[in-house]
């Protein structure tokens, strides 16, 4: 019994609260490429400068509270500095849409060129994000660390196993757990919402019904500003900010939004969820499992892990590629707020 | 032979004249080593224009392709570490015909099982039990060949030919995977596409970075052998000595003092055996650029490119003229990336080592298709011309940066912090000039600066 329960700690601990966390993250980020993708018709690769950006101004916000001695106690500062990021990702947002984004709506161009237009506009949020802060790695959390160390676990349970909380892996989820509901409240339940859906679902029904096109889109950036932001924010107060890591980040946050059926919120969520436990699941080494739930006689000489951690990133195209040869409009059927 | 436009003589005159600019500002070897990677980069965008211009098939598997080329210059030229091959040699071998076996099982079941259910238990039930027994074989195979030496070897090591035939292996290479995914990803939706060839050239980077038996991984493969001569045996070449003075005659005939004409010489010699070598390159890459601008030219006269420029402009009219639409994309898929595994081939020959770590998306997929996007999709010469000039401003935007900036700032004192800091960030302008251009260049001239000429009969 006692073998049992250190077993499903280990799982806890190494899978499902990680698994939770980067999938959460996913699942915002996610949501944002499927938002865009919905209304405005093209994949995003910006998306994830857009999250950089957002980040970047939370940590400059950070950085001055500190230096006014402005903070929650346990919680992190950044929490603080957050709706501030989530105000100029919203700016950014509007002025690429205002300077860049709108001519090609306006013309028509096909997903193709609004795709390349984005990579663009990558490219000039990239620059602008590496000249104010450059390419070091920060780290940008304070506060309490932990809300349950390894060692208080063990001594509480008296198992073998402990399990470590962070306090960022709680803080993410709760806050995904409000952004995805208000997200959802606000499709199904407000009238601008129900007009988003009808853009997305026809557009050409919708003009005929009145619905301002304007206006959809603006709403469509500023929930973008919002998701982006918070994903980017979470993300970097989780594993540290690094402009790198975003634009690798871009490739597994399309992945999530198409496996779970582009265009589909829904769907974004599930799969960013399906990505970042695959992603975990697959490159675990499970030895420490198999020794406390198989008999002595059978324990495991090697590993048992599928594939080396190395291969992370592969594990989600691998997945993309599978979904899409067999079930290619995704879990969910996409196009579709 | 092909008529060029006025503009597109402009053009070329253009592109010649900024080499020779930098050549008297900043030295002809600057100007050479900006000269050979420009004709790299004009290979590499010709290739995706293959594919992109003709049939607009989108490839923004650039950077993978790219490693293959260089994964075959490496395995073309190294030479081979026998000690290597007897530690795991027949490990990897047995591990390759099972995967083999493994392939045709696969593709067995997916002819003789009919019912869709049966054959998705039976393919899974089978590759993971193949997977299973190939990491046996492999895994200790591997394990042996990275523990041969590791300092200095511990990888299989390559073939020891000369390296300028990995070039056409590169192509091959980079075929060959080009093949792989196209059979999996053409038929996806354009977006759907470029992420996912996005996504399998990490793939393909990750492993060539991770499995250390075949490519040294992330411990990078160094001392490739040249193609051309090294300076240092070229400065000791009677001829070229003999070619230096001849050359510089008037120059040396001015100075009478024995010792000093020889110390003028002798940095004359350094300096251009320096400039030889690069010129040797430059002419290499000129005549491979050459030959497959003039096929690639051909191809798109002739009236299988028509046919390509059919599917691409109306997919279902030329599927109703009984073009294979499928067969053709994949065709064209396949041969942009082999171009542009040649490129890769040659831009390991050039550095003369290969570092897996190096290949980012942002650098060698994402330029290339501004270059594309830049010269003009559809036309050769603009895939040239843009590869020469966004690589140009790629490499000139940070003295360009330096001296706006000092400029700009020429009130501030030099301690202050702002301008510090700007100084400091100039490398990263050439993100912000490279998203300008796209983007002013999509939003005025979407067609390319040297656009795809329109044929009418």
């Amino acid at each position: 019994m006692i073998d049992f329960l250190n077993s499903v700690i280990v799982l806890l601990n190494f899978i499902i609260i990680p698994g939770i966390t980067y999938g959460s993250q996913l699942a915002i980020g996610a949501l944002g490429v499927t938002f865009v993708y919905a209304i405005l018709r093209f994949a995003n690769f910006a998306h994830g400068e857009i999250m950089s950006f957002g980040a970047m101004i939370t940590i400059l916000f950070t950085w001055f509270f500190q230096s006014q001695n402005i903070g929650l106690g346990i919680l992190p500062t950044a929490l603080i500095a957050l709706p501030i990021g989530i105000v100029a990702t919203i700016i950014l947002c509007i002025i690429s849409d205002k300077f860049v984004f709108q001519y090609y709506r306006y013309q028509k161009s096909v997903p193709v060129v609004l795709a390349m237009v984005s990579i663009g506009v990558m490219f000039v949020i990239n620059a602008i994000i590496r000249i104010i802060i450059g390419t070091e790695t920060i780290k940008f959390s304070d506060g309490q660390k932990f809300i349950m160390k390894a060692k208080q676990f063990k001594v509480m349970t008296g198992l073998n196993e402990g399990l470590a909380l962070k306090s960022s892996q709680v803080i993410t989820i709760l806050i995904t757990i409000a952004l995805l509901t208000f997200t959802f409240w606000f499709l199904q339940k407000t009238k601008t919402g129900k007009s988003m859906r009808a853009f997305s679902d026809n557009e050409d029904l919708a003009l005929l019904s009145g619905i301002n096109p304007d206006r959809v889109v603006f709403i469509t950036w500023v929930i973008v500003g919002v998701l982006a932001c918070v994903a980017g924010t979470l993300y970097g107060l989780d594993k540290s900010y690094k402009p790198i890591i975003y634009l690798n980040l871009v490739l597994p946050i399309f992945a999530s939004a198409i496996v779970g059926g582009i265009g589909s919120p829904f769907g974004a969520v599930v799969g960013g969820y399906v990505i970042a436990f695959s992603e975990i699941m697959v490159t675990y080494a499970y030895k420490k499992f198999f020794v406390y739930i198989l008999p002595s006689s059978l324990e495991p000489s090697g590993l048992v892990q599928l594939l080396s951690t190395d291969y992370k990133f592969a594990v989600s195209f691998s997945i993309l590629v599978i979904v899409l040869l067999i079930r290619p409009s995704g879990i969910f059927k996409g196009r579709v707020l | 032979m092909m008529k060029f436009e006025r503009y597109e003589w402009v053009a070329i005159t253009i592109m010649v004249s900024l080499f020779i600019f930098v050549g008297f500002i900043q030295g002809w070897s600057v100007s050479l080593v900006i000269l050979n990677m420009c004709i790299i980069s004009a290979i590499m965008t010709m290739g995706v224009n293959i594919s992109w211009g003709y049939a607009g098939v989108i490839n923004f598997g650039v950077m993978g392709f790219l490693a293959m080329g260089g994964l075959a210059a490496v395995i073309v030229s190294y030479p081979p570490i026998t000690e290597s091959w007897k530690a795991g040699g027949t490990g990897i071998g047995v591990s390759f015909i099972l995967l083999v076996i493994l392939v045709t099982a696969v593709m067995y079941i997916n002819k003789a099982v009919t019912e869709k259910r049966n054959r998705y238990i039976f393919n899974t039930i089978v590759i993971i039990f193949g997977i299973l027994v190939i990491r046996h074989f492999y895994l200790n195979a591997t394990e042996s060949i990275e523990d041969v030496n590791p300092a200095i070897a511990g990888f299989l090591g390559g073939l020891g030919l000369p390296i300028i035939f990995s070039w056409i292996v590169g192509g091959f290479f980079a075929a060959s995977v080009a093949f792989i995914i196209g059979k999996v990803a053409l038929g996806l939706r354009s977006d759907y596409l470029a992420i996912v060839t996005l996504g399998i050239s990490e793939i393909v980077v990750s492993v060539l970075k991770h499995e250390e038996w075949l490519s040294r991984g992330v411990k990078n493969v160094i001392g490739l052998k040249r193609p051309v001569p090294y300076e240092i045996n070229l400065q000791n070449t009677d001829w070229f000595i003999n070619l230096i003075t001849y050359l510089n005659s008037s120059k040396l005939n001015n100075i009478v003092d024995v010792s000093d004409r020889q110390q003028v010489l002798n940095n004359l010699i350094i300096d251009g055996s320096g400039i030889f070598v690069k010129l040797s390159y430059a002419v290499l890459f000129l005549i491979v650029m050459f030959i497959i601008f003039y096929f690639a030219n051909k191809a798109q006269l002739s009236p299988w490119g028509r046919m390509m420029r059919a599917i691409r402009d109306n997919e279902t009219a030329a599927n109703a003229m009984g073009k294979d639409i499928v067969k053709q994309h994949l065709i064209i898929f396949v041969i942009g990336a082999a171009i542009v595994g040649v490129a890769g081939a040659m831009l390991v020959t050039l550095d003369g080592l290969f570092t897996p770590s190096g290949y980012r998306p942002l650098r060698f997929t994402f330029i290339i298709w501004i270059m594309v996007i830049v010269g003009g999709s559809g036309n050769n010469l603009g895939a040239i011309f843009g590869g020469f000039v966004i690589w140009f401003s790629w490499i000139e935007a940070a003295p360009l940066t330096t001296f706006i900036i000092n400029q700009l700032t020429v009130g501030l004192e030099p301690t202050n912090a702002f301008k510090l800091h700007l100084l400091d960030s100039v490398p990263y302008f050439r993100y912000l000039f490279m998203g300008l251009i796209l983007l002013l260049i999509l939003r005025y001239r979407p067609k390319g600066i040297i656009p795809e000429k329109v044929r009418h009969s």
